[in-house]
């Protein structure tokens, strides 16, 4: 499209020594932060789960 | 006491679980969809820099990332406030979870900006005022970690948080204006500037989308990060109960 | 007053007192807290052969010479200069017109040796294109002393 310069996508012009890892790291940290969130969500849930299923008094819709 | 009553009515945290439910579809949903569109726009759909050429595609998420490190760290700060003066019951909650949240995007500002310095000033750091205001928000969003996790007493842990939390605000301003303020090898402000960007458009909105798609995903994360820490707080009450 | 509100001043209070703190300390370093200075500065200052210093201004159109490994180039704020010689690799951004901060020391003959030479760049950015028409109708003006070369962008 308009990356003209250089020999196409992957070599950004040169530059690709530098912008593929300042992308590498930016989309490490972001994905691992989403994941992880994400998990430690779901074994929250499951471990709650887990104790309102014996007592229901706990549950949130309460 | 009623007012105190009534405010912690808006804080009840079962109130925010049916909140944070009701937005994380959203916020996830939009992050993604603003993501996509926006990693398009910023490696294909932009022109490379009259005078950078490729390396300029840094900006998309080198300015992103520094905006959500300072958002962050304000509403760490806000949160702090609200902890140590209203004693809010979801303000060490927000605090706890926007802390890493904003020490990794922190990193990624300075990662990136030195993948972007080394080939644009020739060096990949430097200690002038914006590179060295900069380091010092990551050591306190640090130092806010290590201070929650310090002690025995998690209370305690959390109001000595609350505090670096405030007394870092003031390195806020010293961040934005040390462009102005002193000579720095860093350019100065594009976007915020009294006369307008100084930015072409073409590459001004690649950089808003993938603002708004940090935006997002910074509120997707903090919030699911909030919510699990409350459901944790409930099971370990349940457990404690039984 | 309520406990509530006596923390809130407290908490305002303390925040006051850090920033009228925080304001002075940084007046104080005033000095070591700018990353170079002017050739302006530097005439005014008269800094004494070895010490180390950084300068930063435009590398002065036309001023740039070469030979062999070394260069030699003017540094201006368009109301003194100072003449530099340096020997490595430039980084890619060097180009008259375009600004730079160089560290060195004057040598006996007030000459600026630099052992690093590194480009700053101004906080403007545009597609190759839009530069080059900017430059075609005459719409780019220099700016003095801070950054580079500055096109006017009128949208």
């Amino acid at each position: 499209m308009m990356t003209t310069s250089g020999f196409g996508f992957l070599h950004m012009g040169g530059d690709a020594a530098f912008v593929w890892p300042a992308y590498g790291v930016a989309a490490l940290i972001l994905i691992a932060f989403a994941v992880l969130s994400w998990r430690r969500l779901r074994a929250a849930e499951r471990a709650l789960e887990r104790v309102t299923e014996s007592d229901p008094a706990m549950s949130d819709d309460a | 006491m009623a007012t105190a009553f009534n405010l912690h009515r808006f804080a009840n945290p079962g109130r925010f679980l049916r909140l944070a439910s009701a937005l994380l579809p959203w916020l996830t949903g939009g992050a993604a969809v603003l993501f996509a569109i926006g990693l398009y726009l910023a490696l294909v759909g932009s022109p490379p820099d009259y005078q950078q050429g490729d390396t300029v595609r840094i900006m998309y998420i080198h300015v992103p990332s520094a905006w959500m490190a300072m958002m962050g760290y304000a509403l760490l700060g806000a949160a702090g406030a609200s902890a140590l003066i209203w004693r809010h019951p979801l303000a060490d909650v927000a605090g706890e979870a926007i802390a890493p949240v904003g020490a990794g995007f922190t990193f990624v500002a300075l990662a990136t900006g030195a993948l972007w310095g080394k080939p644009t000033w020739g060096t990949y750091w430097v200690w002038d005022a914006r590179l060295t205001s900069f380091l010092v928000l990551f050591f306190l969003y640090v130092g806010h970690i290590a201070l929650t996790h310090a002690f025995d007493d998690r209370q305690r842990g959390r109001r000595s948080a609350a505090i670096i939390a405030i007394v870092g605000l003031i390195n806020l301003p010293i961040i934005k204006y040390s462009v102005d303020w002193w000579n720095t090898l860093h350019q100065s402000e594009s976007i915020l500037r009294m006369d307008g960007p100084s930015i072409h458009p073409a590459m001004l909105w690649p950089l808003f989308v993938m603002i708004a798609a940090f935006t997002l995903y910074f509120f997707a994360v903090v919030v699911t990060r909030m919510k699990a820490m409350l459901l944790e707080a409930r099971h370990r009450a349940a457990a404690f109960a039984r | 007053m309520s406990r509530k509100r006596l923390r809130l001043y407290l908490v305002l209070a303390t925040l006051v007192v850090l920033g009228i703190a925080t304001t002075l300390v940084l007046r104080a370093l005033n000095e070591e807290l700018v990353f170079f200075l002017s050739p302006t500065q530097i005439a005014e200052k008269q800094p004494d052969a070895g010490r180390q210093i950084r300068l930063g201004g435009l590398v002065e159109a036309g001023s740039v010479e070469k030979s062999g490994e070394t260069v030699a180039f003017s540094v201006t704020d368009l109301s003194s200069n100072v003449r530099v010689t340096y020997r490595g690799l430039l980084p890619d951004l060097f180009r008259e017109g375009q600004g730079v901060v160089v560290q060195g020391a004057f040598d006996g003959n007030g000459r600026f040796v630099a052992s690093e030479v590194l480009a700053k760049h101004d906080e403007t950015y545009m597609p190759p294109e839009v530069a080059k028409a900017l430059k075609e109708s005459g719409r780019w003006q220099e700016t003095e002393g801070k950054g580079t070369a500055q096109p006017v962008v009128t949208q």
